[in-house]
């Protein structure tokens, strides 16, 4: 039996790990296949949070932001949702054809506080988050999070209807299309926030398959000015992409922000 | 002038030739495997920069109810990226039933055929193939194009594909 305490820590936990990295572990969508051809395909994606990629072995990730966007930028429904302990899945029919987006967005705000000596927490939404923060409370700080994990799936040609940004908290701009990376080959991506140049960030990029090998073999690119950076993937597989930042632009008053982008791109062999 | 892809004997690509621009033969290998299925094959030309592509002829599974067998054509990686995701298939001319192991032999007519539009240059044939639960192979023939001389280019394959033939005639 679980105890409410351990709940709290896990669901905590769960919501942290998807923007922190002071968390070890590794949130992710990995799909089945990227490149399909033919019609009327399936695709099935695992979510998960764990060390090792992409192996599952710690948690599930949450999937009930799970948005996906059909080619023709209507949304598109995902099936047979499972939740497993270690991972869940869910799988998408493609009756379009073109590219497919897969994301969760997760958007909270954080609270701690101090109230007659005790430590609190609390969660909710940044427009939120301040109701509830009682009277009394002292040493309270705020944070933001906006995290998004997502990932790319083309049947047929690849298209760009749901490369479109936001423009809210980190997010990625291929210039390279994601369903079009090949091993050896130059792939360009910019990275903005809130809809400007990420400039000077590191993306940091891991290769799956971490079980079967010594070395991390990771590797980091720093994006310029405008916000680009350039992978040259070393070998066909799948790679895990990454990057995040803290800042004081939060639309809540006194709160830091934290904002993070990860994805799961397929690298072909050439 | 004619560009002969053949993937057989020699002397019978060369015969062949005459009767055509270019040809192409290839040797399908015959293979000891618990399961066997007849290899996707898809050719085209690429030019230097690999920017510009024609399509030669694809062999796919088109007999499988509801285009089944287009599911696997992205099992021949390169040429779905380069080729294959932009057509609608099945295409005149270019696609054709999987072929059995053996010595196979296309032509293209330099007046009729693909080629017609060829700009001079230098080009690579690009010959692709994948099977089911089997390995996939891509195999390059670089060449001049237009010819000036009746010339054959061979290179051999490892393991989806055999000898690979390329016979330019002018």
């Amino acid at each position: 039996m679980k105890s409410p305490l351990k709940l709290a820590a896990l669901s905590l936990l769960a919501m942290t790990a998807v923007s922190a990295t002071a968390y070890a572990h590794r949130t992710w969508l990995l799909p089945s296949a990227t490149v399909l051809a033919g019609k009327d395909n399936w695709v099935t994606v695992d979510a998960a949070v764990s060390n090792d990629l992409f192996y599952f072995e710690h948690r599930p990730l949450n999937l009930d932001n799970l948005a996906i966007t059909a080619p023709d930028g209507t949304p598109a429904t995902a099936d047979n949702i499972a939740k497993g302990q270690y991972r869940n899945t869910f799988d998408v029919r493609l009756t379009q054809s073109g590219t497919y987006k897969m994301s969760l967005v997760n958007l909270g705000a954080f609270a701690s506080y101090k109230l007659n000596g005790q430590q609190k927490r609390a969660r909710g939404k940044a427009d939120t988050i301040a109701k509830e923060i009682p009277a009394g409370a002292t040493e309270v700080k705020l944070s933001e999070m906006q995290g998004r994990i997502e990932i790319f799936v083309t049947a047929g040609k690849p298209t760009d209807t749901v490369l479109k940004t936001t423009g809210t908290g980190l997010e990625l701009v291929p210039v390279t299309h994601p369903n079009n990376l090949v091993a050896g080959e130059k792939a360009t991506f910019r990275l903005t926030l809130d809809g400007q140049p990420a400039a000077g960030l590191d993306v940091e990029i891991v290769p799956g398959g971490i079980r079967y090998r010594d070395k991390l073999n990771d590797f980091k690119v720093t994006t310029d000015e405008s916000g680009t950076f350039t992978v040259t993937y070393p070998a066909p597989g799948m790679y895990w992409m990454h990057a995040n930042v803290r800042d004081e632009k939060s639309k809540i008053k006194d709160a830091t922000r934290r904002a993070s982008y990860t994805t799961t791109v397929e690298v072909l062999p050439p | 002038m004619r560009l002969t892809i053949s993937v057989a004997l020699t002397t019978l690509a060369v015969s062949q030739a005459a009767a055509a621009d270019a040809v192409v033969s290839i040797e399908i290998p015959r293979l000891n495997v618990v399961e066997y299925h007849r290899p996707y094959v898809s050719f085209w030309i690429e030019n230097a920069g690999g920017d510009k592509v024609t399509n030669l002829a694809v062999w796919y599974d088109t007999k499988l109810k509801n285009s089944e067998g287009n599911k696997w054509l992205k099992d021949m990686r390169q040429w779905w990226r380069k080729v294959g995701r932009e057509l609608t298939l099945p295409a005149d001319g270019v696609s054709s039933p999987t072929r059995a192991p053996g010595t196979h032999e296309i032509s293209f007519d330099a007046k009729t055929s693909a080629l017609k539009d060829l700009p001079a240059g230098e080009y690579q044939l690009i010959v692709e193939a994948a099977r089911e639960v089997g390995g996939r192979e891509i195999l390059r023939v670089p060449f001049q194009w237009p010819p000036k001389e009746t010339k054959k280019h061979d290179v051999k394959g490892e393991h989806e594909i055999g000898a690979l033939g390329l016979t330019l005639n002018p």
